[in-house]
């Protein structure tokens, strides 16, 4: 039927125009993810200076009293710090942090544990708001590029809380880049600090040794910790970014491929809707004029033939 | 004879490569300059300008706040936020060092607005600074 070669070929035009979009922003992602990438790698120096300066702190004696860093015998608030992207499109990414997130909730209620939600993203945002849950402080609009601001104001969300022992417990929830293939959904302590890099044995100390310290290591630290806690969640909000980037290029991606192969057999089946209407009005008119003949001549149709066409 | 420096904050390394001095001030108040094979040493610093002497010039950038870290001849300077001389916008700092002017003369206790003075301060000391 003519109709439906119609309908079809509406259709394949708007699933090619749909290819154009995601193949554009499969591209765009793609080079997205690049610059991503660097500034996870960018951010690294100041990250690894400032471990390497806790522990030369550590080793120059500086108490580990910090509030940042003790851990609370009873863990009575959690709190959660999701990142997700702002936007869709990007396959499971933002399912897969959720649903996480939403586990680790379940968790801690079981645990007896009351929650605290600081969410980074409006997808984020728009899933527990929509769920009733209590949202303690959601940010928006950068999860694509997030500078350190961004991060210092998340971090601020929670540090105060935590020191005041309100929280005592802080887990960030995101997706760790890997690489543009790999990207897992991790959670991580935030809250109290690891004392890890400050577990320095005094043989393995620093081989330089005995530092001169201005103003005293405490003092330092005091300094240091918030910047340390700020730089965590900045490395964070870093992998967040580019594994948005390459989740939703891998959906684009699998969009446009998708898109192509029902090009192909759409096409396929509107040619042969075509080959059918053909076929049905040849059919139609030859029967139509065999009807035509039948009824002027009422003779044999070979007969009729043969007398229309040869010569007497 | 050489040093090895690095000036990094979060986002990126400012500087990387070889100075003859540092100049640096930190929380307690004293200008601390580092010169070539300068014992360990570990600081708090202060809001402001970081000065590298290059053996052809001079290097400044406006620092907030950070540290510094001095061991084995090279010098690491870590902060929060630093600007190079021609990162930084005049007619803004200058914006700021008036809002913030005005906010102490209000109140005269508010913190915020003194670490804002300070930040407009330091970044126009730097931009307007003898050059290099």
């Amino acid at each position: 039927m003519p109709g439906q070669e119609k309908i079809l070929r509406r259709r394949i035009r708007s699933i090619n125009s749909t290819k154009k979009i995601t193949r554009a922003m499969e591209l765009i992602a793609a080079s997205r993810i690049v610059k991503a990438q660097a500034r996870v790698i960018a951010a690294q120096p100041y990250a690894e200076g400032l471990t390497a300066v806790v522990a030369n702190l550590a080793a120059g004696g500086a108490g580990l009293t910090h509030p940042l860093l003790q851990g609370r015998e009873e863990v009575r608030r959690v709190a959660h710090v999701v990142l997700t992207a702002d936007r869709g499109l990007c396959g499971a990414y933002n399912a897969s942090v959720l649903r996480a997130a939403e586990g680790e909730l379940r968790d801690h209620a079981s645990r007896g544990r009351e929650y605290s939600l600081i969410l980074v993203g409006r997808k984020a945002e728009s899933y527990f708001r929509f769920r009733n849950y209590r949202v303690d402080a959601a940010f928006t609009g950068f999860t694509e590029n997030p500078t350190y601001e961004d991060a210092r104001a998340v971090a601020a969300a929670v540090s105060q809380r935590f020191v005041d022992g309100e929280l005592d417990f802080v887990q960030l929830i995101y997706t760790r880049f890997i690489s543009s293939g790999r990207q897992e959904v991790v959670i991580r302590p935030l809250m109290p600090l690891e004392q890890e890099p400050l577990d320095v044995h005094p043989d393995e100390a620093p081989p330089s040794g005995g530092y001169e310290f201005e103003p005293a290591p405490d003092l330092i630290l005091d300094r240091l910790l918030p910047r340390y806690v700020e730089a965590r969640v900045y490395a964070a909000l870093l992998n967040a970014a580019a594994s948005e980037q390459a989740a939703r290029q891998r959906a684009m991606k699998a969009a446009t491929d998708n898109a192509e192969d029902l090009i192909v057999t759409l096409s396929r089946v509107m040619n042969r809707a075509r080959q059918d209407a053909i076929t049905t009005e040849i059919m139609e008119v030859v029967g139509g004029a065999e009807a035509l003949r039948g009824s002027r001549g009422g003779a044999d149709h070979h007969a009729l033939v043969a007398s229309d066409y040869l010569p007497d | 004879m050489a040093m090895e420096v690095q000036l990094v904050s979060p986002e990126q390394v400012l500087y990387k490569g070889d100075a003859d001095m540092v100049i640096t001030r930190t929380v307690g108040g004293g200008d601390l300059a580092f010169l070539p094979n300068h014992a360990p040493f570990l600081g708090a610093l202060a809001i402001w300008p970081v000065r590298i002497l290059l053996p052809d010039g001079e290097l400044r950038a406006a620092v907030h706040g950070g540290f510094v870290e001095v061991s084995n001849n090279s010098v690491t300077v870590l902060t929060d936020v630093a600007e190079l001389r021609e990162q930084i916008d005049v007619a803004r700092a200058t914006d700021a060092l008036e809002r913030a002017q005005r906010a102490l003369a209000d109140n005269p206790e508010d913190e915020e607005a003194a670490a804002a003075l300070a930040r407009a301060q330091v970044r126009l000391d730097v931009a307007q600074g003898p050059s290099a």
